[in-house]
């Protein structure tokens, strides 16, 4: 397992290089620059913000002179805001992108089990139809309609819930919880009813049953289990999205996570800021895949890795 | 939090219930009802001219929306319109505005100029001091100024301090930045010298390149001056908390040298760039104070918060620039005309944008006290007879119905850019039967296709006047101007320029000027669409603020009245047995109820 | 990235149904046809692709002129505006019409373009196996590591706003599910045992492909369609809510939506109406793909 897990790591090291290379590249071909504004700057202005942040060298020992400052976990200065380092950003919005992904996932989790479970135990009837439905409603409206949504029916009409903001209250975290788990509710209901059904007509359960085990047990012991593996294995990459944040979300309840730093880095040829949490979520993948995958082998014991 | 209190049930039940049911007549949506905010009390002043103790609020925290996060709150460094409003706030220069927008004295108590215009001498305030109880010394403005132009500093906004003598040397790296013409002529006396007169120089004061930044910081933290903690400011407010994209928060700075007259106590700043979200923010009280209001909801507004909507003129114009110096447009005046007139502005005003822009047909805004733009001959005609004279320009300049203009008009990505797109690129069509291609271009890529010049046929263009002067609009339209993006290069407008440059007698300079702006409209430059307005939602209940052209709003002028309702509860509680037959006398028993209210 | 849901579920099915003859997809056909879910989704896409192609010429409106007598007014047979006219005055009809023609065109451009890439990297790489397999896979890891988003906003970025340029940037972003999908496929089919057995009896290289990869690969490959689309067509919507997506005039459902969003109070209409075509469209897509999934594995029915 330890012998597993190192060679999982060196792997994961030529994936981050060949990500970071194609990151990096990607985004300096991007036309214009931090810099350009709609007030044109004189060209010395231009010349001295270059030279202060070292972009009048050429593009490939920028390169390596990047690579150098990642290894010692220096991502710079941000290039938009300028007062402020990417280390320092990341460090004050991963915590809230955090916060808000893991009660989106929780959510998605329970709710979107629980419907997949429940549907599937009433395979073919009008309710399995009718809870499928209304899941589905969760795929096909898009999030930046669900998101006023909720604020003109639970904030504005109700008077229920802050119409957005963030200062790490619980109100506050609600509705964006719940637009950010809507659409992955469904796809979780969507999967679990799925490998529910096709676990429940297998031998074993077959067999369980016939052997006249209750049948809450034979769903909690022996269902429940191998019916969640796809259910994992969609969750894994679905949760670095969801974790790193969504910039829909955050714009529309206006939540200082590094969801919208993406997009707007990138819009805003933030250079640094955007490697910085490209890298960010590089590394946050690979680490949910190997998690998956140790839930994998805790889930279905029949797995094993070689050595 | 603020206590306002938004009752919102009655206003949007019919919208909800419409998109409930999809049904699709709206005719049967019942009228909506006003949104009740609180109703402010009449404002007295008592014998100072400040805001008498008994119509104040008793909580004067202040949240404004603020549009983008701040780049950076390094005054010599900072950009943009977000910016300015929380740095006008933290720091002063030597000059500031009153709520109209008049330049009055702010660091110094007074100045003089010289008779050539080109010498400034600055009195500093003897109460002036930094918000950790420093003097502000004629040196903290020598350092600062110097610091502003110093090519190592990068300061974005540089070129504010351009007429200053050799600041353009020093900028470009030729001088040291000690030969500034700014001097200390002792403790508290600054002096100035420009390269030329310069009349709009005192406005550059109010801009925050021009602000002192406090040395002794500066050193001891280095770029990190500006964070919460470090940064020592000179203005009403000093900062306490920034959590980036999330809050920033002031407090009265009790050094100020006028903070007797501060009623805000605090200011917290949203960074909200959705328009619609931070109006939902404001409607469920979170908010006094707006950044921008969404472009579709002047209708909305005007029936359901009519109170608390404010629009008035910007010193901005929106308009059209031609590309000059390639095909379509280059030497074809009549073309270019053509497509002039044949835009209805009041169709563009009136129906898309909606919020009382107001539509021109000259490049540098009306309402400057000094300057009257040179209106053309064609702005009291009728559209229709515009129309007219486009169709026949349209053929002169060799186009017809059969063999019509194809032309590309670029803009880049905005609700309102797109709608004034789609809605002159139809009037093109309908009028002369021009193919219009629209092109929606992100930020930098259509900033940069614009300054090449290489693409763009028509781009959307508009500029909002750094100084209130007509200079600011004219100078971009000089040759060698980075953001000419038109490309217009006409020796004798260059010439024009110099002159009013130069020109110490205000009325020859205003003439000059006036020539400068009829000779760009005579070769038809740009394609001027409407002033800009300033749109925002405020609290009533917030006063001590004026619209101004320059949208200048301090907070140290604002405060907050008592609500109607709370003062007449007052008042009752006062004299509970009393029948309230004199209403004259609530002043002089007030002391302990106040007292009471405070407590509970 | 939600594409990877559906991978575990195809290869255990095509398992499955792999060592059964061609009849299975006249099996399949059957199943899929009692199928009421897919059956309704695929006559709903039906309805709705003839009106989108049909729609317009029966509809006196312009999609790009402006009535300027009518903006933003709600839906009525006096103005002969059915579903009333957007924020710019223009007729909402023809403005879903035209909005939906381009939002099942980039769905099924990119798809294809997203296949194409997919099938051809995925084929190559499974049937290559060893070194190459194992580098190409490294590949597709690093850019699955890669925000989805941003590469997406740095092509549209790069290359302009070109409709065209949507349908590759998107179909070139999303051909990895396919990869592996199909890498996996082409893997455990090398070395199935009436491959051999074909290979035996002397077919040739070709012949194997042709008669025995392809057609297996075909189910997957239209179950991953069906799935896809929907999911494309979201991703430009969301293109749309950032401003990066079509030029105007051209519209799709997805700008529809998001200027809709925001008139929300002032004109649900100019929601309610796209929002209902793009839900109903997503829907009948997923549907349909679930039932082709279903109907393509027989264990369960």
């Amino acid at each position: 397992m330890l012998n597993y897990s190192l060679k999982r790591l060196a792997s994961a090291i030529p994936t981050l290089l060949i990500l970071i290379t194609v990151a990096f590249f990607l985004i300096r071909i991007a036309p214009g620059g931090p810099f350009d504004s709609e007030k044109a700057l004189p060209p010395e202005i231009e010349a001295n913000l270059e030279a202060k942040y070292q972009l009048d060298d050429p593009l490939i020992i920028q390169y390596f002179r990047y690579l150098g400052d990642i290894a010692q976990f220096d991502f710079g200065p941000s290039f938009h805001y300028r007062d402020w380092t990417v280390n320092q950003l990341i460090a004050q919005g991963a915590p809230v992108s955090f916060t808000l992904g893991g009660i989106a996932l929780v959510l998605a989790f329970v709710f979107g089990v629980g419907i997949g479970i429940w549907a599937a135990l009433k395979q073919n009837s009008p309710s399995d139809y009718l809870t499928m439905s209304v899941a589905m409603i969760g795929i096909s409206i898009p999030n930046f309609v669900a998101a006023p949504i909720l604020i003109l029916v639970f904030a504005i009409t109700l008077g229920w819930l802050p119409a957005g903001g963030w200062d790490g209250s619980i109100q506050r975290m609600i509705l964006p919880a719940v637009a950010l788990s809507l659409p992955m509710i469904a796809y979780v209901a969507r999967i679990t009813r799925g490998s529910m059904i096709e676990v429940l007509h297998s031998s074993f359960i077959r067999t369980a049953r016939a052997k006249g085990m209750p049948e809450h047990e034979v769903l909690l012991r022996h269902a429940l289990k191998p019916a969640l593996l796809p259910v994992i294995s969609y969750l894994g990459p679905a949760a670095a999205a969801i974790l790193t944040g969504s910039v829909v979300i955050e714009r529309i309840f206006t939540i200082p996570g590094i969801g919208s730093h993406f997009v707007q880095g990138a819009l805003n040829r933030d250079y640094t800021l955007v490697m910085g949490v490209v890298i960010f979520y590089g590394v946050l993948i690979i680490l949910l895949n190997y998690l998956v995958d140790l839930l994998y082998a805790w889930l279905d014991p029949r797995i094993r890795y070689e050595g | 939090m603020p206590n306002v209190r938004v009752n919102l049930f009655s206003a949007l039940l019919p919208g909800l219930a419409l998109m409930v049911a999809g049904c699709g007549d709206g005719s049967e949506q019942p009228t909506p009802q006003p949104i009740r905010l609180a109703e402010p009390v009449p404002v007295t002043l008592d014998a100072f001219g400040r805001p008498a103790p008994d119509v104040l609020a008793e909580q004067q925290q202040l949240h404004r929306g603020n549009g983008e996060e701040p780049q950076t709150l390094d005054p010599h460094r900072a950009e943009g319109v977000p910016t300015a409003n929380i740095l006008r706030d933290l720091f002063e220069g030597l000059a500031t505005t009153a709520p109209d927008g008049r330049i009055v004295p702010g660091a110094a108590g007074r100045w003089d100029i010289s008779r050539d215009g080109m010498t400034y001498t600055f009195y500093l305030r003897e109460d002036g001091r930094w918000s950790n109880g420093d003097p502000v010394t004629a040196e903290d403005f020598v350092f600062s100024f110097r610091r502003s132009v110093d090519p190592a500093t990068a300061a974005v906004y540089g070129r504010m301090l351009m007429p200053i003598e050799n600041a353009q040397a020093i900028l470009a790296g030729d001088q040291p930045p000690e030969n500034l013409g700014v001097e200390a002529l002792n403790e508290r006396t600054v002096q100035i010298r420009l390269d030329d007169p310069t009349p709009y120089f005192l406005g550059l004061l109010t801009h925050a390149s021009t602000y002192p930044v406090h040395r002794p910081s500066l050193v001891e933290h280095g770029d990190d001056f500006v964070l919460p903690g470090n940064l020592v400011s000179n203005g009403a407010y000093e900062l306490v908390e920034w959590v980036p994209r999330s809050r920033l928060v002031l407090d009265r700075n009790l050094d100020y040298h006028s903070a007797g007259g501060v009623i805000i106590e605090r200011v917290v700043y949203y960074p909200i760039e959705d328009e619609n979200t931070e109006f939902q923010r404001f409607r469920v009280g979170d908010l006094h104070w707006t950044d921008q209001v969404p472009s579709n909801l002047f209708g909305w507004l005007s029936v359901n918060l009519p109170q608390a909507l404010s629009v008035s003129p910007w010193f901005g114009t929106y308009y059209f620039g031609f590309n000059l110096t390639r095909g379509p447009f280059r030497d074809n005046l009549p073309l270019r005309r053509a497509l002039n007139l044949a835009i209805d502005r009041d169709i563009l005003t009136g129906k898309v944008t909606q919020f009382g822009e107001i539509p021109t047909f000259t490049l540098v805004p009306d309402g400057l006290p000094d300057y009257e733009p040179p209106l053309p001959d064609y702005a009291i005609l009728t559209q229709a007879q515009r129309e007219e004279m486009a169709r026949e320009l349209y053929r002169e300049a060799g186009y017809s119905e059969d063999d019509p203009l194809e032309v590309e008009l670029r803009y880049n990505t905005s609700e309102n850019h797109r709608k004034i797109a789609v809605a002159v690129a139809a009037m093109w069509k309908q009028t002369l039967g021009v193919r219009t291609r629209l092109i929606n271009e992100e930020f930098r890529v259509f900033l940069q296709n614009r300054a090449m010049r290489r693409n763009t046929e028509v781009f959307r263009a508009g500029w909002i006047g750094d100084y209130q002067d007509a200079f600011t609009f004219l100078e971009l339209f000089h040759s060698a101007h980075r953001r000419n993006d038109s490309g217009y290069d006409n020796p004798r407008y260059d010439r024009l320029l110099e002159q009013i440059s130069t020109e110490r007698i205000p009325a020859r300079r205003r003439n000059l000027m006036v020539e400068a702006e009829r000779m760009l409209l005579g070769d038809q430059v740009v394609l001027p669409v409407y002033t800009y307005v300033t749109k925002r939602l405020v609290n009533p209940l917030l006063k001590g603020w004026e619209p101004n052209v320059m949208d200048f709003h301090p907070s140290r002028q604002m405060f907050f009245v008592k609500s109607r309702a709370q003062a007449e509860a007052e008042a009752a509680a006062m004299q509970p047995e009393v029948a309230p037959e004199t209403e004259t006398d609530s002043g002089t028993t007030g002391d302990v109820t106040v007292v009471e209210e405070g407590t509970t | 990235m939600k594409g990877e849901t559906t991978i575990d579920a195809f290869e255990q099915a095509m398992d499955k149904r792999r060592v059964k003859g061609r009849s299975l997809y006249v099996d399949a056909w059957h199943r899929l046809k009692r199928n009421k879910a897919a059956v309704a989704g695929a006559i709903i896409l039906l309805f709705i692709m003839v009106l989108v192609t049909v729609g317009p010429m029966l509809n006196p409106w312009d999609h790009e002129i402006p009535d300027w007598d009518n903006y933003s007014t709600p839906p009525s047979l006096d103005t002969g505006h059915v579903m009333g006219t957007d924020a710019l005055g223009r007729d909402l009809f023809e403005r879903v019409m035209v909005g939906g023609r381009i939002s099942l065109l980039v769905g099924v451009i990119a798809t294809l373009v997203s296949l194409v890439i997919g099938v051809t990297y995925g084929a190559v790489a499974g049937y290559l196996g060893g070194r190459v397999d194992n580098w190409m896979m490294r590949a597709v890891d690093a850019i699955y590591a890669l925000p989805f988003m941003f590469f997406v906003i740095l092509l549209m970025v790069v290359f302009g706003r070109n409709i065209f340029l949507i349908f590759v940037a998107i179909g070139a972003v999303n051909w990895l599910d396919m990869a592996r999908i199909v890498r996996g496929q082409t893997l455990s089919l090398k070395n199935k045992d009436f491959i051999e057995a074909a290979r035996v009896s002397g077919a040739t290289e070709r012949q194997i492909i042709g008669r025995h990869i392809i057609p297996n690969l075909l189910g997957v490959v239209v179950v991953y369609v069906s799935l896809t689309i929907p999911q494309v067509i979201l991703v430009e919507s969301f293109l749309s809510f950032l401003g990066l997506g079509v030029q105007e005039p051209l519209t799709s459902w997805g700008a529809l939506v998001n200027e809709g969003a925001q008139e929300l109070e002032t004109a649900p209409w100019s929601l309610l109406f796209p929002a209902t075509f793009l839900a109903a469209t997503l829907f009948a897509f997923n549907f349909l793909g679930d039932g082709l999934r279903d109907a393509l594995d027989p264990r369960d029915r």
